[in-house]
């Protein structure tokens, strides 16, 4: 009843319990915040090759290639249920034969403590633009925006779009060439 | 106190008494079995509830923490949300983000992932002359975190012998236990 073993097994199920309720609470307390905060987003140079692509199925894509503005300050985001964000530069377009294109353009991890404010001028993205078959020529309706995925201490895993965007025009003739 | 006192106990039990051991021991394992088929029909995804085994997520998820699934039918796949999937000839799922999405008027989608912490995208990890990941490969959608909880998984799967002892242990403590 009161051996050594049975207190050892109470006092952890106890601070097991207590920690969970703990950390249940610190999750409650920020679940309501919505972490939108405004972004700047411009681009330079916007141009568009028809070439290979040999990282995927060696057929002739449309690959975008542009440079790009962002201004944003996340510093509001960070709270004491806020361990990390995952930046991530979307191009969201539509071509013939896809009704919805999404690609990742760069993406930044941003740790507690780490320096919030972003200004980012004529930045080279960090994944090549391919369009899966040839629809960025002439595409005028490309849609840049910044969005986030809160990764907190212990809750749930927000992905949240900063207000603000850009829309590329990419131009109606092929790049040839080196640049 | 013996090593050996838990037989005494048993040898002072009488019959009913062992059946109501016995049928204790059922009831945990049934509930277990009840709760985790009833996340299963909640969430939709066949594992609800998965440990991070890989540090490839890292600084976001370390190996040992615990991740909560979803797998709605009607959720669209999108940029930046973190998937658990399988790939043919692997026989552990992989917790990686989404890079690329492509989808058709019908609603086919097609999509390329990334694990955080890797220098390049998981078209190396995927089956031979595969490309793109679809609908069926995905086996969940990491909605919320919660960190160490899964270490005991981890500890079981470097240590099978760990693993032994945990289950013989706490299989002989509930059967000689008396409330």
């Amino acid at each position: 009843m009161n051996s050594f073993t049975s207190r050892l097994n109470s006092l952890f199920a106890f601070t097991l319990s207590v920690m969970a309720a703990l950390t249940f609470c610190c999750f409650l307390t920020t679940v309501f915040n919505d972490h939108i905060r405004p972004v700047e987003l411009n681009v330079a140079k916007v141009l568009v090759k028809n070439v290979p692509d040999y990282s995927a199925d060696r057929e002739r894509s449309d690959l975008g290639l542009i440079t790009f503005d962002l201004s944003t300050d996340l510093q509001p985001i960070f709270n004491w249920n806020v361990k990390q964000l995952f930046l991530y530069l979307t191009a969201e377009y539509k071509t013939s034969e896809h009704a919805l294109n999404q690609v990742v353009l760069w993406d930044k991890i941003v740790e507690r403590g780490d320096n919030t404010i972003l200004d980012l001028k004529n930045a080279h993205t960090k994944y090549y633009f391919w369009d899966f078959g040839n629809g960025l020529k002439g595409n005028s309706n490309v849609t840049l925006t910044l969005s986030w995925n809160v990764i907190p201490n212990a809750g749930t895993l927000p992905k949240v779009q900063g207000s603000g965007s850009h829309k590329i025009v990419f131009p109606d003739q092929y790049t040839s060439g080196r640049i | 106190m013996g090593s050996f006192d838990f037989l005494d106990e048993v040898r002072r039990m009488n019959g009913r008494q062992l059946y109501y051991q016995v049928l204790n021991f059922g009831m945990i394992v049934s509930s277990a079995l009840m709760i985790w088929k009833g996340l299963m029909v909640v969430t939709g995804s066949e594992s609800p509830i998965v440990v991070v085994l890989s540090g490839s997520m890292e600084p976001a998820f370390h190996r040992g923490d615990l991740l909560l699934l979803t797998n709605h039918r009607e959720e669209p796949i999108r940029v930046g949300e973190i998937v658990v999937f399988k790939i043919e000839g692997r026989d552990i799922p992989i917790v990686h983000r989404v890079l690329k999405v492509h989808e058709k008027e019908n609603g086919t989608v097609r999509f390329l992932t990334k694990g955080d912490n890797n220098s390049v995208d998981d078209r190396g990890l995927y089956a031979k002359g595969q490309l793109w990941l679809e609908k069926k490969d995905v086996v969940g959608r990491a909605k919320a975190f919660l960190p160490y909880a899964g270490i005991v998984t981890i500890l079981m799967n470097d240590y099978p012998k760990f693993k032994y002892a945990i289950l013989a242990f706490l299989g002989l403590f509930v059967l000689t236990h008396r409330e």
